[in-house]
């Protein structure tokens, strides 16, 4: 074969262009900023000790038969009945506030994250829709976007939960309504882009089918928008989430999620029993801001036009 | 003459813009051979890549093909439903695009690429496809070939994606490719490398090439015909010899007059006076009368119709350049 065909030059460029893989390169640029990897490892430590909440807490605050309600308001790093020291003190029924805080933190990453991804996967499927359809399917899409996005969040996630009853499901199905649009409106904006571009014509023109164009080669391009997203969404879902609970709408008194801690100490913060409310609310506040760190350096690394 | 693969006739395709109707591709009429090389040529905007996309059936709005008939190995591609159309596309026609660092999807690994093609259209194995893909690759002249299919597209450099991409292309075995500016994004070294391996690939395998380009060094080196457009028309086709010698309009020319290499270092280069006409607002008549030397009344007038001279020539000229024997005059305006 190579004999007879000696017009075939031999390639003399190189042929593998040695460069750092996308994914290193992001890794790389990430952890060059000490704030970011500040959040991060607070993201991190926030993340498993919630995860491992069951194994390094002495009680369970859902678990009504080892809450003694001779236990109530105790102050921070006093011994209870119960034998253990509550460390963060003690809420108005007894619960060991370090124990309540820890799996307030699970139920309210969960709800978080899940409505997150949730919110994510429909709205990106509606924007890549509406970006490839074009037209009048394209033009309703967003307009419900825009209404959507015109309403004020947290009147629309009140009003969905109050009619819906309490509940992490009704919680979550709140948060994702209030959401996708947010994530609708990034992935056609970015997909407008993608779909224009040679790749796409490319695609089209090896014959592949419509729904393999969209998912296989668009949706991929647009996902580093969509994660900028939802890091800061899924911040703003569990402050979103904390306030629905304060104003008693959102989780029961049963599974108290930070939300819950802190409208039940709410009562307590003018007769000096600061604890109840302050520690669930410096562990919000530390969970939503490590987010926003990691989030917004995401954003920074991922910006195109601050690349090179 | 070999049968034709490829069959164009009066080919409009037109978009509705705001400002009206702009008639990019206007009565094209081509005819490939099979195996034959087609040097489709013109100024931006003279319609050329609209003609290859039209071929495609990827015409986006607001473009629509509005007329004419592009028959591939008989079968009737306008008006035919989209499904069917995407088992033309990639299995029977093929696309090789202009600038190879972006024809590939810069997330997918060059092996989903290439074996999505396959499997898109053929009942085969994953396996079977990754094989074809890996001989595909080594056929281009890619070393290491099954390495390479496990690697991005930003680990190759400009010709080796462009190589990629003519793999890709030639998967299927299509019967024509259509390659609009393939080498333009390249340097010269690599693209005449590449044009010598797809000359070569498409002799081996008998597909008919049409190669879009505005460069006329390029065609005259690669193709067996010329089509000559201007203004969303063919103005000028012939064997590609012929008419670079001895072009019959003075479209031809111009061009031919703006080469580098036809002029006399020091002396300014010939350039054809004006500009490409706004395709939304012609000029009565013929629409290259406004810059053309020659033009006389009856240019400005009427539309020249298509005349066929001897050897398989024709060209839309009132005043033909050349005095080689008119054989026929069409009113296919």
């Amino acid at each position: 074969m190579s004999q007879s065909n000696p017009t075939v030059a031999t390639p003399v460029e190189p042929a593998l262009v040695k460069q750092e893989t996308p994914w290193r390169q992001f890794v790389r640029t990430f952890l060059e900023d000490r704030v970011a990897v500040t959040g991060l490892m607070m993201l991190l430590l926030i993340i498993i000790t919630a995860i491992l909440a069951p194994w390094i807490t002495p009680q369970n605050p859902y678990d009504l038969g080892t809450v003694d309600l001779m236990d109530s308001r105790i102050p921070p790093g006093e011994q209870t009945m119960e034998g253990y020291t509550a460390w963060l003190g003690t809420d108005g029924v007894g619960r060991d506030l370090y124990s309540a805080i820890l799996y307030g933190l699970r139920i309210s990453l969960m709800v978080g994250v899940v409505s997150g991804l949730i919110a994510a996967s429909f709205g990106m499927c509606v924007g890549l829709i509406a970006a490839y359809a074009g037209g009048k399917v394209e033009a309703l899409i967003m307009r419900i976007v825009d209404l959507q996005l015109s309403l004020p969040t947290i009147l629309v996630a009140l009003i969905l939960v109050a009619a819906l009853g309490k509940g992490v499901d009704k919680i979550i199905f709140a948060l994702v309504v209030v959401q996708w649009a947010y994530y609708a409106r990034t992935v056609r904006g970015t997909a407008l882009v993608e779909r224009n571009k040679e790749y796409v014509e490319a695609a089209q023109s090896l014959g592949l089918s419509k729904t393999r164009v969209i998912f296989r080669h668009i949706l991929p391009n647009c996902l580093a928008p969509v994660i900028v997203v939802l890091t800061v969404q899924t911040a703003h879902a569990i402050s979103l989430e904390a306030t629905l609970s304060f104003l008693g709408v959102g989780l029961p008194q049963t599974e108290p999620s930070l939300g819950v801690l802190i409208a039940n100490g709410f009562q307590y913060m003018m007769s000096g029993r600061y604890w109840i409310s302050v520690f669930p609310g410096l562990a919000l506040l530390f969970t939503i801001v490590s987010i926003n760190l990691v989030g917004d350096r995401i954003r920074d690394v991922l910006n195109p036009r601050l690349e090179k | 003459m070999v049968s034709d693969v490829l069959e164009i006739r009066d080919l409009a395709t037109h978009f509705m813009t705001r400002a009206g109707v702009v008639k990019a591709v206007d009565g094209v009429s081509l005819t490939v051979g099979r195996g034959e090389v087609l040097g489709l040529v013109g100024e931006s905007g003279s319609g050329k890549s609209v003609t290859g996309y039209s071929i495609m059936g990827l015409v986006d709005p607001p473009g629509r093909v509005v007329g004419g008939s592009i028959k591939l190995e008989g079968e009737e591609l306008v008006g035919m439903d989209n499904d069917s159309l995407r088992h033309v596309r990639g299995k029977k026609i093929a696309m090789i695009f202009q600038d190879p660092m972006m024809t590939l999807n810069p997330v997918l690994r060059i092996d989903t690429q290439m074996t999505e093609a396959i499997l898109a259209h053929e009942n085969v194995s994953k396996k079977a496809a990754l094989a074809r893909a890996q001989q595909a690759l080594e056929r281009v002249g890619i070393p290491a070939a099954a390495e390479r299919l496990k690697s991005y597209p930003h680990q190759f450099s400009g010709g080796m994606r462009q190589r990629v991409a003519i793999a890709t292309a030639l998967l299927n075995q299509p019967a024509v490719i259509i390659a609009d500016e393939p080498t333009t994004a390249l340097d010269v070294t690599i693209q005449s490398q590449i044009l010598a391996e797809i000359q070569q690939l498409c002799r081996e395998m008998g597909t008919a090439l049409i190669w879009i380009t505005h460069d006329l060094t390029v065609v005259a080196g690669l193709a067996q015909r010329i089509a000559v457009m201007y203004a969303g028309r063919v103005v000028e086709t012939g064997l590609v010899d012929e008419v670079l010698d001895d072009p019959l309009h003075p479209y031809t020319r111009g061009l031919l007059g703006s080469l580098p290499s036809a002029a006399i270092a020091g002396q300014p280069l010939d350039q054809i006076p004006g500009s490409t006409p706004s395709l939304g607002r012609l000029p009565p008549g013929c629409a290259f009368s406004p810059r053309c030397r020659d033009a006389t009344e009856i240019c400005r007038q009427e539309a020249p119709v298509n005349r066929y001279f001897s050897n398989g020539r024709q060209a839309r000229c009132h005043h033909p350049l050349s005095t080689i024997a008119l054989v026929a005059t069409t009113s296919d305006t």
